[in-house]
């Protein structure tokens, strides 16, 4: 990390630390997430599409049900929070799917903020309602050009803002990546997702689950999903995204095919050549496209404790679709990810086996890229 | 030890004048135009010359010098490829020469290899912007074997404790980031940024070397009054990108070397630079 952002990181640091013990900014948090957010979001069990699979029980935390369609909402509340306790009066962020973008966008507009998303071009164009989203939410939405014009580069334009705007701005960073604080921050805000679901299952079975499954692609929903578990005999699976497939090296999957380097002030899993250049990622979900992966999914990885898979885009697709016939609902093809693992997985088809799903965000962002790959087959 | 960087300022601390810094991305616009402007560069009066590791992520850089990070690494350009760069260079300028890198490809080398490479090169010291002095610990073991200066940076923002900490792994010279910002965004100059350099002055004897922003004789000439060296980089690779031949891209960029250098060297604007820099206040 450049220099001029230690003092602003140390600074996010001791506020964070001193906000989570904090009843009041506690309590204004849980309200919000209660109110406004729509908490809890239900666990629901999704029958038909445990019979089409003659599988486990599957279960889905409903994440998509959030305000905004998706997790990142918790995430942004709890920063937007925390950026109008320390003074701040401008908030930037990046986005890929512009889930996230909207999340930030739409807390900025509760609290009355400034708000500038950094968006990759080739993102703007696959995820245009949400880019008309934030717009309407009062967001500026930046294109980035540079690079691979997707999520990596717009963490770099959000950084290169904070460095230029440090007094009067926080950077809302969207996932477990970054410097410290932010893959510890995130969590924390996330792991509401796991704390619901755990005592979810608990009271409506009686038992945890034996499987969780969630997409990584830097790995919030995942970490929000998995940390409250951690200490529990249940298996974990993250889901990278595969692209065209793992072989043909346009693909996404940092933990499964990359190696230790340092990008956005973590160090991690990266996609990397061995000269240290970090390589475009590539997956037909914008919010998989990233080339680095959260530094604690790499500390799970390396101790064994979570198994990371992947799923391509055909795959993903094919999930896409099947859960909409099935259940009635529209994944996010992130989230899609995470259901195509459990189509490939056949093995696990013991009906007395539960597994919970982390269904992260709703499709409907995706449904015009959809149709064109799919017109496009055809 | 007297590196060759401190020999640098030794002698221009004892006739009173700045030095000059000027930037240039390894192998932009090309690799062997690069090697002709280094040579340009050192004889249009540059007295250290900083040579960047083309990044695919240059956070802490403008669109000048991404636009020339990106466009050498298209070119195929390669961390080994600006070592053999500067060292064919090497004989043909007189100027100590050191490297600007991101962590990343050093950490990717390994900093011991790292260090060996550069050092083999003919390179004096490195630069790493986006490596904070208490994460530098193995770095500073490997450069501090090769005989190679750490150069850190410091911003408006830097803390005390911090500064402290900063100035204490410092060899060569402090790089004085101007402003809280990226290279290549216009400088203004506060009294604060003088203030900042005096209370810099009051922990170390360190030279400080002021950039980020600095694009003309006169940004140059303003800085001289305070500071030791004046770094200029996105400037140089704007002169070079608006000529089209390898012979007026030379040319330009030794031409704004020339008037900057001669800005601060011979001070302009009348009044003696470290007269000025006296009159700034230690508190």
């Amino acid at each position: 990390m450049p220099e001029t952002l230690v003092p602003a990181l140390e600074e996010l640091d001791a506020a964070f630390q001193e906000a989570r013990s904090d009843p009041s900014f506690m309590r204004e948090l849980q309200e919000l997430l209660k109110h406004y957010v729509g908490r809890e979001t239900p666990l629901y069990e999704a029958k038909r599409l445990s019979e089409r699979l003659r599988g486990p029980r599957i279960f889905l935390k409903r994440e998509d049900l959030a305000h905004t369609g998706a997790h990142k909402i918790n995430n942004t509340l709890g920063q937007g929070l925390l950026a109008r306790r320390t003074g701040k009066t401008r908030i930037i962020a990046e986005t890929g799917a512009g889930q996230h973008g909207v999340a930030a966008a739409t807390v900025a507009a509760l609290l009355g903020m400034e708000c500038v998303i950094y968006m990759g071009t080739l993102d703007m164009e696959r995820q245009a309602l949400n880019v008309a989203r934030m717009r309407f939410l009062g967001a500026k939405v930046q294109p980035v050009e540079s690079g691979s014009r997707s999520l990596k580069d717009a963490v770099n334009e959000a950084i290169r803002d904070w460095v230029t705007n440090v007094y009067n701005t926080h950077y809302i960073l969207g996932s477990v990546v970054g410097p410290h604080p932010y893959p510890l921050m995130v969590r924390e805000f996330q792991s509401v997702i796991g704390r619901e679901a755990r005592s979810q299952i608990l009271e409506r079975e009686g038992q945890l689950p034996d499987v969780l499954v969630a997409c990584v692609g830097a790995g919030s929903n995942a970490i929000g999903f998995f940390s409250p578990f951690l200490d529990d005999a249940v298996e974990m699976i993250g889901v990278e995204a595969a692209g065209e497939g793992l072989e043909s090296g346009r693909h996404a999957a940092t933990l499964i095919a990359g190696s230790v380097g340092v990008l956005h002030g973590a160090r991690s899993y990266l996609l990397q050549d061995g000269d240290g250049q970090i390589i475009e990622a590539h997956s037909i979900a914008a919010g998989l496209d990233y080339p680095g992966v959260g530094p604690e999914h790499s500390y799970l990885k390396d101790l064994g404790r979570v198994r990371y898979e992947s799923a391509t885009d055909w795959e993903a697709l094919a999930a896409f679709h099947l859960l909409a016939e099935t259940e009635g609902i529209l994944p996010a093809l992130e989230s899609a990810h995470a259901i195509a693992y459990l189509i490939r997985s056949r093995e696990n088809s013991d009906p007395q086996r539960m597994v919970i799903v982390c269904l992260s965000g709703r499709g409907d962002k995706d449904v015009a890229q959809v149709g064109q790959r799919m017109g496009m087959k055809s | 030890m007297t590196s060759a960087i401190d020999q640098v300022f030794d002698r221009l601390r004892g006739s009173g004048r700045c030095a000059f810094i000027p930037y240039l991305t390894g192998g932009f616009p090309d690799r062997a135009t690069c090697v002709d402007i280094l040579v340009a560069l050192g004889n249009s009066g540059a007295d250290i010359i900083e040579v960047g590791i083309p990044f695919s992520d240059p956070l802490a850089d403008g669109p000048a010098i991404q636009w020339a990070s990106r466009k050498a690494l298209d070119n195929g350009m390669t961390v080994r490829g600006v070592f053999e760069l500067v060292r064919e260079a090497r004989p043909r300028v007189a100027a100590p020469i050191v490297i600007m890198t991101y962590c990343n490809p050093l950490f990717a080398m390994g900093p011991a290899k790292f260090a060996a490479k550069a050092r083999e090169a003919g390179v004096s010291g490195v630069i790493v912007p986006d490596l904070p002095v208490d994460e530098a610990e193995p770095w500073l073991d490997a450069a501090s074997s090769h005989g190679l200066d750490t150069i850190f940076l410091a911003a408006p923002n830097t803390t005390l404790p911090r500064m402290r900490e900063i100035v204490a792994r410092t060899k060569g010279f402090l790089y004085y980031v101007s402003m809280t910002g990226v290279t290549g965004s216009s400088l203004t100059l506060t009294e604060s940024l003088f203030q900042h350099i005096s209370r810099i002055r009051s922990l170390s004897d360190i030279p400080v070397g002021v950039g980020f922003g600095v694009s003309s004789p006169e940004d140059a000439r303003a800085l001289a009054a305070v500071a030791d060296a004046v770094i200029v980089g996105s400037e140089i690779i704007r002169r070079i990108s608006a000529e089209k031949t390898t012979g007026s891209q030379v040319a330009a960029a030794a031409r704004l070397a020339g008037s900057l250098n001669d800005a601060l060297k011979n001070g302009g604007a009348g009044a003696s630079p470290r007269a000025t820099r006296q009159g700034v206040s230690f508190t």
